[in-house]
């Protein structure tokens, strides 16, 4: 579900296909930007209809967890939201809400993209102290991957070791994919939801064609339906009013949109949203990131000596070509990814603004800069390898099982 | 939101308060600052806040030159050797709401601060003027004591002087001598409805006036509505729960080593305000990975648990399906 940019990884005839050549593309299975030039997120923002996530509402946040606001928030890595001025609403009255994310298990190496949105929702999970559930879509990647049924299912559950990693609480988390969960309450609603969209809709969204498999086209309503507190009646049974918080990539928008369009003509509430910029590639915002180019990305399973080699030699950099011209005009933080990456993962604000002013002026140089970053990456590889080491296949075996959550809301 | 400068200065005129403002670059320390206004004569003060064992505040607020041994005064407040410490950052913005090095008496004007105790140095009393930051680091604001105290009755507030250099035996027969100025009640965490009263500034008009007492009735009743929920939750605390809450863990594992340092360190220093910013740095650094290490703990035993939970109960079904057999 929460998918890489893939810029230029289209799979499926046709996909984005509908789109004019000129235009940027962003859909669950394409994010190309114009031009090979940036994404423009003010342009995706209007185009699919959500709102900015401003200032204000991020105090809010902090006010009503009673901490410091987590590093995506504060630098607007997660930007633009659907209602969650009202999650924010119901959970200051003392109700509560739950957590939905997921992963399409496509390969069995994670780089630091992949994790943004999972580190981003056990903030959540640990702020807001509400239950998660995570879907692993082995069948989505069965079907658009062409991937053996085995091996997805093997991939889904490597993938769910480095998910866990990331400091779930296993007491308010359930991890379900979706070849051993469909079924009962949770393929009831995926039909209830099936029989709300036509065929030229899933068309209008997704871009299907007359030539793609019915597997394909019969796929949203699996990813739509963990948004409805019904789908998991050894959850949330009898709490049918239950809100959501989907925390996304922004490529995933359309299959929301799809759901909140749905829900209230089957009795269900809409799900809400909080939706993400895209992780650049070491190589840059027009590079490719792609699972065949290891160096396109820093891996969880790098080691630091792999990091330092990765950041040193393909990290594009904004610095100018010779000391002297870097001294006089300074570097171009707009391209620069070193600078970039810094933003997503050095949690101090003061020093990312020293950093980006001295930088810019040219009196920081890009070594130092690079250095830094080797630091900061190097800490939470090894962080998350640590907590890698201790995730068992019977850990996975628990977090899977289907099995009530007591404390969920404590 | 918490009341500003010039809301500030515009309620002491009110007050027909004589007062005169410095202005000058913004200054951290008291050092910092004596340089800007320390020829002009008054008194410069040096301000805490501070915070004891149970979640409650103080601000201390003494002459420069002052001597204040927290460990005497824990003792006299009635908290035991060693039970106050400085707040951290976060307290100055959540509940004084000024920044960093603002610490005033004057910030007690914001209602975030009711819950706060106010201890203030005797030596202000023999001085002219006085000078204390009016809820920013930009300004100096020069006010007498018994101006200072004409402000503190206004917003319902008792002045207590102490003399913060004594050291009185605190034993059986000697009761801790500043026990009544400890706060009373539970602190009530800051929220919106309480910010959105006092940011509405008063004013002169009848109009303006009237609002707020209405707003204040009603954020009293819902800040009540929502103590109680809080109470009511409190009272169904799950001790499973509690037992595995890794933030709480964590946090009080800091708390007690930061406290064992900060004890030790502080016994030299002459500035006691250096040592806590040092160990709120260290905290956040080792608070995450502990967090992250503790999470891994709590998962593992869930699993083995689960696991043990999941044989057991496959043995006692095949044993009583044997049997039925």
């Amino acid at each position: 579900m929460a998918e890489e940019p893939k810029n230029g990884d289209a799979v499926g005839s046709g996909v984005g296909g509908r789109e004019a050549e000129e235009e940027q593309v962003v859909n669950p299975w394409e994010v190309t930007a114009k031009d090979g030039g940036k994404i423009d997120y003010d342009k995706l923002i209007e185009k699919f209809g959500c709102q900015r996530l401003e200032e204000p509402l991020v105090r809010r946040v902090e006010r009503l967890t009673g901490r410091h606001a987590h590093v995506f928030l504060r630098r607007g890595v997660f930007f633009a939201h659907r209602d969650f001025n009202e999650i924010l609403d119901v959970y200051e009255r003392g109700e509560k809400f739950y957590l939905y994310t997921g992963r399409g298990p496509s390969s069995e190496a994670l780089h630091f993209g992949h994790l943004v949105p999972f580190m981003f929702t056990k903030y959540l999970q640990d702020a807001f102290k509400v239950p998660l559930v995570i879907q692993l879509t082995d069948d989505e990647k069965c079907m658009w991957k062409n991937l053996t049924v085995e091996e997805s299912k093997r991939l889904a559950r490597e993938n769910a070791k480095d998910i866990i990693a990331c400091g779930f609480d296993i007491t308010r988390t359930f991890i379900f994919s979706d070849f051993n969960y469909v079924g009962g309450a949770f393929y009831e609603n995926m039909v209830k939801v099936a029989k709300c969209v036509t065929f030229n809709k899933v068309v209008g969204i997704f871009g299907f064609t007359n030539e793609d498999h019915i597997g394909k086209i019969s796929f949203p309503p699996v990813q739509a339906v963990p948004s409805f507190p019904s789908s998991f009646p050894h959850l949330f049974s009898g709490k049918d009013n239950l809100r959501c918080l989907i925390p996304c990539a922004i490529d995933q928008d359309p299959y929301f949109r799809m759901t909140r369009d749905v829900a209230p003509r089957i009795g269900y509430q809409k799900p809400a949203l909080i939706e993400s910029s895209f992780f650049p590639a070491l190589q840059g915002e027009t590079g490719k990131m792609s699972a065949s180019d290891p160096n396109s990305a820093i891996y969880v399973t790098d080691s630091s000596k792999d990091i330092k080699n990765k950041v040193n030699r393909y990290a594009f950099s904004g610095g100018q070509d010779s000391i002297e011209n870097h001294r006089k005009y300074g570097a171009n933080l707009e391209v620069d990814i070193p600078v970039k990456y810094l933003g997503f993962f050095l949690e101090d604000d003061a020093e990312l603004d020293h950093i980006r002013k001295e930088y810019g002026a040219g009196r920081m140089l890009t070594g130092e800069v690079k250095k830094r970053l080797i630091e900061v990456l190097s800490e939470l590889v090894e962080r998350h390898q640590r907590a890698r080491a201790s995730v068992t296949d019977e850990m996975v075996d628990a977090f899977m099982a289907v099995r009530p959550l007591p404390h969920m809301f404590s | 939101m918490g009341y500003t400068k010039d809301q500030l200065l515009a309620r002491l005129k009110e007050l027909q308060i004589d007062f005169f403002c410095y202005d000058h670059p913004a200054v951290l320390t008291v050092e910092a600052q004596a340089k800007y206004v320390g020829h002009l004569g008054g008194a410069l003060s040096k301000n805490l806040l501070l915070k004891d064992k149970k979640h409650r505040y103080y601000v201390v607020s003494a002459l420069a030159n002052t001597n204040i041994d927290l460990k005497v005064l824990s003792q006299r407040l009635g908290l035991g050797k060693g039970g106050l410490r400085m707040a951290a950052e976060e307290a100055l913005q959540e509940i004084l709401q000024v920044p960093l090095g603002c610490v005033t008496p004057l910030a007690l004007i914001n209602d975030s601060a009711r819950d706060v105790s106010l201890l203030l140095d005797q030596g202000f009393k023999s001085q002219q003027s006085c000078y204390f930051h009016p809820l920013t680091n930009e300004v100096t604001l020069s006010i007498s004591a018994s101006s200072l105290d004409k402000f503190l009755i206004s917003i319902g507030r008792q002045p207590s002087y102490v003399d913060l250099e004594a050291n009185p035996a605190v034993g059986k027969d000697n009761p801790p001598d500043l026990a009544s100025l400890a706060p009373s009640g539970v602190p009530a965490l800051p929220d919106k409805v309480e910010n959105a009263v006092t940011s509405i500034p008063t004013g002169n008009d009848g109009l303006t006036v009237k609002k707020p007492t209405k707003l204040a009735g009603e954020a009293k009743s819902l800040a009540a509505l929502q103590k109680e929920k809080l109470q009511k939750v409190q009272s169904s605390i799950d001790p499973l729960a509690e037992a595995t809450n890794i933030e709480k863990l964590v946090k009080e594992i800091m708390d007690k080593t930061s406290t064992a340092f900060l004890n030790e360190i502080t016994k030299d220093l002459n500035d006691p305000q250096i040592a806590p910013s040092v160990s709120d740095v260290v905290k956040r650094r080792v608070s995450s990975d502990l967090e992250h290490m503790m999470m891994s703990l709590k998962n593992a035993a869930y699993t083995q648990g689960f696991q043990a939970g999941f044989q057991a109960t496959l043995r006692s079904s095949l044993q009583s399906l044997s049997m039925q057999k």
